[in-house]
């Protein structure tokens, strides 16, 4: 038999390259960029301190939706389901419990990988378009059901007092460390915990993609049949994702409300503030690319920060650049910038390479 | 004990018969070809036996294991592989991610082990320098050779091959039959569906003919092709 297997043999040896010259660049900068924004509040003001807050959880949720939708093809508009989630377990175990907000925010991520499991159970039922909308509705079932919640506020919602913002691990130290007050103290943290959360979700994925499953999220992605066929438990893959996705995406829901320290389940559940905003993130700055929701985020940002006085003009702008995008440049900004220029900064392709026996 | 074991399969969609009683075995080492007409349920009988469907009656054993309730992924990692009719590369994946992926799933590989297999295997397919190409700018023939290639980094013990040679020129298809020949004398069993009736005798052993999903004919190529219920039903032509 292994004689005879001679005539598959070939002459060269192969291996496997990931990384480009411009790569390692890449990870250098990313460290020094890393480095700077850790380092943001010694010589920041508050107010860029929160929107930096904003960005930050903006690119963390950017990254999640961006690793269902444009790497597994798990295209959920019902991501608000895990931030809401998110934000009234924190609030919950916060006013309730009295556990520290920064545990509270851990706590939120483990409990929302637990609602992502019967949750999967019904939106894996359905394909497509039509997981899509499943996502969305039970979405509004979560919206309604914490909606019931007396303790909670019920419809109108709750907040949380200064004593439990305030209550923060750690503040005191960062209060004498900085020689800043209260309030300044907890955005610090605040902005902190965001970029922890923005860096490592952004890691994650990364790790994710460069792992064997990560490989099998692409094959999935372009052909559940054939990615079957060649040995990939499909369920079992895109359930990790989901569960995942959700986790990360509760735990951003928490530090989104432990900033906003007011929740309803309206704002909470918005599919507006937390899927539609997130498409669009992904979607201009390059659907199924890590360096894309990034530059999303930083284009929304900007956008959001200029222009969200027009009211309904802003909207119609966000709208009509979205579409300008998807007709001319289908894999967003960073898709047409890598495609124009080979650029790669987080590289994820895995190249052959051979040299061939004499 | 044969390779593959079908036994008294059925399969209907609705009222249609896909699959009416079929009893198959296929020994190891073995080529067998299928022909049959569009709607024989030659493609089901792939699908059955792959795990895309599952039977409403009867058993399919691969070496002796029942598997007729495993599902796609266990069938590949059991040692079945297939190519598509119509081919379905991972299109935003390389040619080469396209194989490393088989076979870091289909053969529990690392990816550092399974690289000197999937280019060997680009290789032999003649796909080598096409390897860190997107698998959706190939060609048809590209196409072609990709899904057997993909197919083949899973290490399988039974190839099937669902009209392979269908849709590319005389030359191509002369070119893909030396290769699967090839493939065969290296010990994989292969069972191929094909139209193309010349490329499919030239390299098969047996063959077995597809009729409303039953077996109708099974022999030598040339003993069935030059019966005659085969060439009024198959061929169209009068005995």
């Amino acid at each position: 038999m292994a004689e005879q297997n001679k005539p598959l043999a070939g002459a060269g040896h192969y291996r496997i390259e990931t990384g480009t010259p411009v790569s390692l660049m890449a990870a250098v900068g990313t460290l020094i960029v890393v480095a700077l924004l850790a380092a943001l509040p010694l010589f920041a003001g508050r107010d860029l301190l929160e929107n930096m807050i904003f960005v930050l959880y903006m690119l963390a949720l950017a990254q999640c939706w961006n690793l269902l939708a444009g790497y597994t093809g798990l295209v959920s508009v019902g991501q608000q389901a895990f931030v809401g989630l998110g934000g009234y377990i924190l609030f919950a175990l916060t006013l309730i419990a009295g556990i520290d907000p920064l545990v509270a925010i851990i706590l939120a991520g483990a409990i929302s990988a637990l609602f992502a499991l019967p949750t999967a159970l019904i939106v894996f039922r359905l394909r497509g378009a039509y997981f899509a909308i499943g996502t969305w509705v039970v979405a509004e079932v979560y919206r309604l059901s914490f909606a019931q919640f007396r303790q909670l506020g019920g419809g109108t919602g709750t907040s949380l007092g200064p004593d439990i913002t305030n209550a923060v691990f750690a503040i005191d130290r960062v209060k004498s460390l900085l020689d800043v007050r209260t309030p300044a103290a907890r955005d610090i943290i605040s902005y902190w915990a965001a970029l922890a959360l923005a860096v490592g979700t952004t890691l994650l994925v990364y790790l994710i993609l460069r792992s064997r499953r990560g490989l099998a999220l692409g094959a999935i992605r372009d052909s559940e049949e054939a990615a079957a066929s060649v040995g990939i438990d499909n369920a079992r893959v895109k359930l990790a994702v989901y569960v995942i996705a959700a986790a990360v995406t509760g735990m951003i829901g928490a530090l989104i409300y432990l900033q906003k320290a007011r929740i309803s389940p309206d704002a909470a559940f918005s599919v507006l503030d937390w899927t539609a905003y997130v498409i669009f993130i992904v979607v201009i700055g390059g659907i199924g690319t890590i360096e894309g929701p990034i530059l999303g985020t930083l284009i929304f940002y900007l956008m959001q920060n200029y222009l969200a006085s027009y009211g309904a003009v802003y909207l119609i702008l966000l709208g009509v650049l979205a579409i300008l995008v998807m007709l001319f440049a289908p894999k967003g900004l960073w898709g047409y910038l890598s495609q124009s220029y080979g650029l790669e900064l987080l590289p994820i392709r895995r190249r052959l390479v051979w040299k061939k026996d004499q | 004990m044969p390779l593959l074991e079908i036994h008294g399969l059925r399969k209907y969609f609705g009222s249609v018969v896909a699959a009416d009683d079929i009893e198959l075995a296929v020994e190891s080492g073995e080529a067998l070809g299928i022909i049959g007409p569009n709607g024989a349920g030659k493609t089901t009988l792939f699908n059955l036996i792959a795990g895309r469907l599952f039977p409403d009656a009867g058993t399919i054993r691969l070496d002796g294991r029942d598997i007729t309730s495993a599902r796609p992924h266990e069938r590949c990692i059991a040692g079945i592989a297939r190519s598509y009719q119509i081919p379905q590369p991972f299109e935003t994946l390389t040619v080469f991610e396209n194989l490393l992926v088989a076979a870091v799933h289909g053969r529990h590989k690392t990816e550092a082990g399974a690289a000197q297999l999937c280019g060997q295997v680009l290789e032999r397919l003649g796909l080598l320098r096409r390897a860190n190409a997107l698998a959706g700018s190939l060609t048809l023939l590209e196409r072609k050779r990709l899904e057997l290639a993909r197919a083949l980094a899973t290490s399988p013990r039974l190839l099937l091959l669902d009209e392979i040679a269908g849709g590319l020129t005389e030359s191509e298809c002369t070119e893909l039959v030396g290769t699967i020949k090839e493939l065969h004398a290296s010990g994989v069993t292969i069972v191929w569906i094909e139209h193309i009736v010349h490329a499919l005798t030239a390299a098969v052993g047996r063959l077995i003919v597809l009729n409303f999903g039953r077996k109708i004919a099974e022999g030598k190529p040339a003993a069935v092709m030059g019966s005659p219920d085969v060439r009024q039903i198959y061929i169209g032509i009068e005995a």
